[in-house]
């Protein structure tokens, strides 16, 4: 990187500051309800409010309890191979946010175009037969049928948009109900329920039930005993992928421009109402991409009567994508961190008396915040100005490394 | 029939109170996409109030003395409750959204993950499972108005008006409605009202003629949430047999959806929230809808999936807006945060 500029007046440094400073707001405020239910319940401890607040902060790195009952601390394969895992569909409902946000649509019908991936993957998969057709050709496509659901299913509030001018957070929002009540219906009526195992009611096969996996490319050598696969690599990609295409094409340039003035755009003769259809669509690929990934692992399987609720990993792409400032290359380690608080709140749940909404308490705290990011950015700005002093030229190279040991010390804290 | 119209209000109630919460938001200038967490937050409040007051045992001396006017004035109490404590909630979007000049859409989404997520972290704590329910009993064994209150007799006929009216019907219904018919007055006929829509259509007038904009916002998101925390508990109460799971199954976007289609004006929410209603209760009881009342189930007998009437209400929640969307007029300023530069 050329040091130009100097690196806390870049707009970059400014807002990953802000999203390291929203995490640790949201952290600060999860451990506070943490201790403040500790010391107000009768039946909990001010110590186990102790053990709540550190596997918050360091849940990833649990080992479970040592023999003398103390919570001990380590690396786990299980537990990271596991947050790589559940980072797969993280990260593609947070591209998925993120690509409609950046054509200017807030995209709050992830859950939707998940369920509607899920549905046509679990179909595909299931009712292929794989003994008359290779496992990996049904695979690819159940994958491809997963994105293209999830492309149809985020295109329609997309036409919306466009075409009649509805609200495209009340369109989404519809959709999404619409999708759960159509795939619980699908599922009610096909022949994909687990009767085999009797234990589960509502449940799906699992697609390992007609022999068609992700491939694990040998991360289950390195985190041993963990769910982790091949998905994530394709996660990576398809981020990478996108990031090529909003910064390297005419493509992406266009549906940008239209992000940033939709009228100016077309006065340019970029198609506006196209953009924004195919943005969404893009989105809802994502978002189907992500769902094909968690289910086609082989080893979850699908609760199927799902009309009375959305899935949380559609949700969560919207801190996923906001903490990442929308850049997909971002989106991938904002992916990762959400997981890893998925992963807190799991053992929060084994380990102690409280239970995993805690973190979704956090990361409704950290959507919050990046709400007026731009305020904290501005501020950080207003700091800047005046460490600088009235020769910013002179100083350049003093603020930076001081940042950057900040900023090195609020990533090692977390 | 008479079943029917019960139903039908049962669900438009709370429908109606909640869109008419985000017109005192929006025709203030600011979008509350948070009804839906601000009902969660609300119903969970409400529901949690009634559990302890039942847990103190005062309570249950009314109950046997059959106090009905008693157990009642606790509903109103609850009711008020709920309200302030929504608007408490509510104060967190109105911070964000005036104050710190937020965008409106993220600030709302924040308090829809906020409510369920900490709902659910106190309900799991304080019942050791996903729904906090009543102490003892069931809604209706408790608060619902029967004939037998007014002095008739168990056997007695009260006639269509009657038994659609005073039968088996919860109060909160009548408190809705006159509250809706009180603030649709205040809105429309009062300088308090005026004041209010002139910030959501042109703050920078309003404040030149000495109208303090943030106060009137932070008014109008108050009163939005405080009605919100009450349709919630209303929703509760009346649906969900007083229970709170941390869901209020799309409601307050189902209310944004009649808000609109209403256009922002009260009798026209009024309307739609009726034939929103109508879907809901047709989803929640086709199986035992007996319209003309001879005994034929006429929708259960079509034999449709289930799942078909639960899509119902979003679907055609979708299609009004489709075809309604070009005659809709919103609040000019509204999602605007206000910037006294602008003169």
């Amino acid at each position: 990187m050329k040091e130009k500029t100097p690196l806390l007046q870049r707009d970059g440094t400014r807002s990953v500051l802000a999203s390291l400073i929203s995490i640790l707001i949201g952290l600060a405020a999860g451990a506070l309800v943490v201790f403040l239910v500790g010391l107000f319940n009768k039946s909990m401890s001010v110590k186990s409010a102790w053990e709540g607040i550190r596997l918050i902060f360091l849940g990833l790195f649990s080992t479970g309890r040592s023999a003398s009952g103390s919570l001990s601390f380590g690396f786990n394969p299980v537990t990271f191979g596991n947050m790589l895992f559940r980072a797969t569909p993280l990260i593609l409902t947070g591209l998925s946010v993120a690509v409609a946000y950046k054509t200017g649509l807030f995209n709050i019908g992830a859950p939707g175009q998940y369920l509607a991936g899920t549905a046509a993957t679990l179909f595909i998969a299931l009712e292929i037969p794989s003994s008359s057709v290779p496992a990996w050709l049904i695979w690819i496509l159940a994958f491809l049928g997963g994105m293209i659901a999830g492309a149809v299913w985020g295109a329609v509030p997309g036409m919306l948009k466009a075409f009649l001018n509805i609200n495209e957070v009340l369109a989404c929002i519809m959709t999404n109900w619409i999708s759960a009540n159509l795939v619980t219906w699908m599922f009610d009526v096909s022949n994909l329920k687990n009767t085999v195992e009797n234990t589960k009611t509502a449940y799906i096969y699992k697609t390992s039930f007609n022999g068609v996996q992700t491939p694990k490319m040998l991360l289950d050598k390195i985190f041993p005993g963990s769910q982790v696969n091949g998905g994530i690599i394709i996660a990576i990609l398809l981020a990478v992928l996108m990031y090529i295409v909003f910064t390297k094409t005419t493509f992406g340039y266009e549906l940008k421009a239209c992000g940033a003035n939709r009228h100016a755009a077309r006065y340019a003769g970029i198609k506006d109402k196209r953009s924004i259809v195919l943005s969404m669509a893009i989105a809802g690929a994502m978002a189907g991409a992500g769902a094909s990934l968690y289910w086609l692992a082989g080893n979850t399987e699908f609760y199927w009567s799902t009309y009375q609720s959305l899935p949380a990993t559609g949700f969560n792409g919207i801190p996923v994508a906001l903490l990442a400032v929308c850049n997909p290359i971002a989106v991938i380690f904002t992916g990762m961190f959400m997981s890893m608080l998925d992963i807190a709140g799991q053992q929060l749940t084994a380990l102690t008396a409280y239970n995993e909404y805690i973190t979704d308490v956090i990361i409704s705290v950290i959507v919050y915040l990046s709400a007026f990011s731009l305020v904290i950015k501005l501020w950080l700005g207003g700091k800047a100005k005046k460490t600088a002093g009235p020769k910013p030229d002179a100083n350049a190279e003093d603020p930076a490394p001081a940042v950057k040991t900040a900023a090195n010390g609020k990533e090692a804290g977390e | 029939m008479s079943f029917l119209i019960r139903q039908t209000l049962i669900y438009a109630v709370p429908l109606m109170i909640v869109a008419l919460a985000g017109v005192f938001a929006e025709r203030s200038g600011v979008i509350n996409l948070a009804l839906e967490g601000i009902m969660i937050f609300g119903a969970f409040v409400g529901v949690l109030f009634v559990r302890l007051v039942q847990q103190w045992g005062w309570f249950d001396v009314a109950k046997e003395m059959n106090n009905w006017v008693a157990l009642q004035g606790f509903l109103l109490l609850t009711m008020v409750v709920a309200a302030i404590l929504g608007a408490a909630f509510s104060l967190l979007l109105a911070f964000a959204a005036i104050n710190l000049k937020a965008d409106q859409t993220i600030g709302g989404t924040a308090l829809n993950l906020m409510a369920p997520a900490l709902v659910l972290f106190l309900i799991r704590l304080i019942a050791n499972q996903n729904t906090l329910q009543m102490a003892t009993g069931d809604a209706a064994s408790w608060f619902m108005i029967k004939k037998t209150m007014f002095g008739f007799d168990k056997k007695a006929k009260l006639g269509f008006f009657g038994s659609t009216f005073l039968d088996k019907v919860y109060l909160t219904t009548y408190i809705c409605i006159l509250v809706f018919i009180i603030l649709s007055i205040i809105l429309y006929k009062t300088r308090f009202g005026l004041r209010l829509r002139s910030c959501g259509e042109n703050p920078q007038a309003a404040d030149s003629l000495g109208i303090n904009v943030v106060k009137m916002r932070y008014a109008g998101v108050t009163i939005s949430g405080a009605l919100a925390g009450m349709g919630g508990f209303v929703y509760a109460l009346t649906t969900a047999n007083c229970a709170s799971t941390g869901d209020v199954a799309g409601f307050g976007f189902l209310a944004l959806a009649v808000m609109i289609f209403g256009n922002w004006k009260p009798l026209n929410i009024a309307g739609a929230a009726l034939l929103f209603g109508l879907f809901k209760c047709i989803a929640a009881a086709y199986a035992s809808i007996d319209i003309n009342g001879d005994g034929v189930f006429l929708l259960a007998n079509i034999g449709l999936n289930a799942n078909f009437y639960r899509l119902l209400p979003y679907l055609v929640t979708l299609l009004v807006l489709a075809f309604t969307s070009k005659s809709s007029r919103a609040p000019k300023a509204e999602g605007i945060p206000y910037d006294k530069g602008q003169r």
